[in-house]
């Protein structure tokens, strides 16, 4: 089937000055909505960042275009557009530091590569500690972070207050800010651009974007997978299938009769009403379970705990979100009055260790990437580009290596509890 | 917030005084020794992760301090029963009165 690509205007300040000229009524739509070919080399189950990602680095660096993207909604209306927007990688082990790095390398140079300002801004993350325990985790953590190249800092009291004057540092309170962990190179970046930046450039390359259309199961030869059934396309010709679906995963695991060893979880996040430039960096803190970033907008976005029992409806308890607001008020005595604008919750994919699952399965020319938990936006640029080397090469990245599913067998388990630890 | 009956205080109470403990009925490897890698991760590691019904534990920490076993749905997140530890089945609906 010939379908020959739009050829994209690229865009830039010169663009905008001239769509000016004609009320901007002239834009090229963003993406083309195909009709699906019978047969892909590749499937990519999920239209969030990750599996947009991964579309657009198989086309990129591995030649593969005659891919397809199946999403059940919208593109980017999952976890993608529902998180808190924060980037860093400073983790404790050497193989989720890696992996994380390498996807924030990848954020640095992002909105080039996409040619779309996906507004990566590097303001910097704390992560504070409140007790003496704290304080030295943090110290093992950024010796760990700085012997494998990444950036940090240990930043006592006044050092906290000097990046953040609006922290209430008082002594006197239940949990005094004793120090933070400093990494200036972490930071935010808009959530529904990198997805719309991925897919734009994916679908430039020839990727199809098959939206509003759920996979409902696998098409089978023996233990192999050679297709998947749709709604709204039957069924789908495959070679391989990656499934990129986040809480779901134990879900479309089930098609092909396997276990995960994931739980879905709902997390929530919310935001205020917008106010004036008052925090221009991030803040978290496990120890009282609150983060909080101010986005461009002016809100301040904050995120809560995950709801504890296994769920997948996308709200969340109420007593979840005041134990958060609590820890935020006690930090910012200055945001106590400031109202909350609207709240929501994603379901995430949390595994024993924190820590993904990228790679094979037991069933041939099926893959996984999920298991992201409360921490995957972060990782989308990295997360995309090892499971298309994975993809493309039927062998994982060597970074992605250590995040097979056969650690839950051998024990080999990457514990990122304590990077982990704020549900973000 | 959910309304649980707990089925030793024979109460309904708030979710605030419970807490969740996870999978129920998880049986453990008879001879740990002796079972395979493949076993023994399943044990410790893989848990049905259902949208729809799901047997789990909780346990009414600011109550009887007891745990018991919950049939939960996760889309609706309406409870279906509750029943006391050592019970395998979903008791008749005269028992845990979750309407």
């Amino acid at each position: 089937m010939s379908k020959k690509t739009l050829k994209k205007e690229r865009f830039s300040g010169f663009g905008l000055v001239k769509h000016a000229l004609t009320y901007h009524t002239h834009w090229q739509p963003m993406w083309r909505n195909p009709a699906p070919k019978k047969h892909y080399d590749v499937v990519i189950i999920g239209g969030g960042g990750h599996g947009l990602a991964t579309a657009y680095y198989l086309a990129r660096e591995h030649g593969i275009t005659n891919v397809a993207v199946i999403e059940k909604g919208y593109l980017g209306g999952g976890n993608t557009g529902r998180n808190t927007t924060i980037v860093r990688s400073n983790y404790l082990w050497d193989e989720a530091a890696h992996l994380y790095e390498h996807a924030l390398k990848l954020w640095e140079g992002l909105s080039q590569e996409l040619n779309f300002n996906v507004m990566f801004s590097q303001r910097g993350v704390l992560n504070l500690g409140h007790t003496l325990q704290d304080m030295r985790d943090i110290q093992r953590r950024v010796s760990a972070n700085r012997l494998n190249g990444i950036d940090g800092e240990v930043l006592d009291t006044a050092g906290v207050k000097a990046i953040v004057p609006i922290i209430n540092t008082s002594a006197q309170v239940r949990y005094p800010i004793m120090g933070a962990s400093w990494q200036p190179r972490a930071g935010i970046a808009r959530h529904d651009a990198v997805a719309w930046g991925y897919a734009r450039a994916a679908d430039t390359l020839g990727v199809d974007l098959l939206q509003e259309c759920a996979v409902t199961g696998f098409e089978m030869a023996g233990n192999r997978v050679i297709g998947v059934h749709t709604d709204r396309y039957g069924k789908i010709g495959a070679d391989r299938v990656g499934s990129v679906v986040a809480g779901n995963s134990g879900v479309i695991a089930g098609f092909a009769g396997l276990t995960l060893p994931i739980e879905s979880h709902p997390l929530q996040a919310l935001v205020s009403e917008p106010i004036k430039p008052v925090l221009n960096t991030v803040v978290m803190s496990n120890q009282v379970h609150g983060y909080i970033s101010q986005s461009d907008k002016g809100d301040l976005v904050i995120g809560a705990g995950i709801d504890s029992y296994v769920g997948y409806g996308q709200r969340g308890s109420v007593q979840t979100i005041e134990h958060s607001l609590a820890a935020i008020v006690e930090l910012f005595p200055i945001f106590s009055r400031v109202r909350m604008n609207r709240q929501w919750a994603g379901i995430v994919d949390t595994t024993p260790d924190a820590c993904p699952i990228i790679g094979p399965s037991p069933v041939e020319n099926l893959y996984f990437n999920c298991g992201w938990g409360t921490g995957g936006f972060k990782a989308t640029p990295g997360s995309g580009h090892v499971f298309a080397a994975c993809l493309a090469a039927n062998e994982s990245h060597p970074l992605a290596k250590p995040f097979a599913l056969d650690r839950f067998y051998s024990g080999a388990l990457i514990d990122e509890h304590g990077a982990a630890g704020v549900a973000h | 917030m959910l309304r649980i009956f707990c089925p030793y205080c024979e109460e309904h109470r708030e979710e605030v005084e419970f807490h969740y403990a996870g999978q129920a009925h998880i049986q453990r490897p008879s001879v740990p020794d002796d079972c395979s890698d493949e076993t023994w991760g399943a044990y410790l590691y893989f848990r049905n992760n259902p949208r729809g019904q799901h047997r789990e534990m909780w346990v009414h920490n600011t109550g009887c301090r007891k745990f018991f076993n919950m049939c939960r749905d996760t889309v609706t997140y309406e409870i279906v029963a509750t029943y006391r530890l050592g019970e395998t089945s979903v008791p008749n609906s005269s028992r845990a009165p979750h309407d």
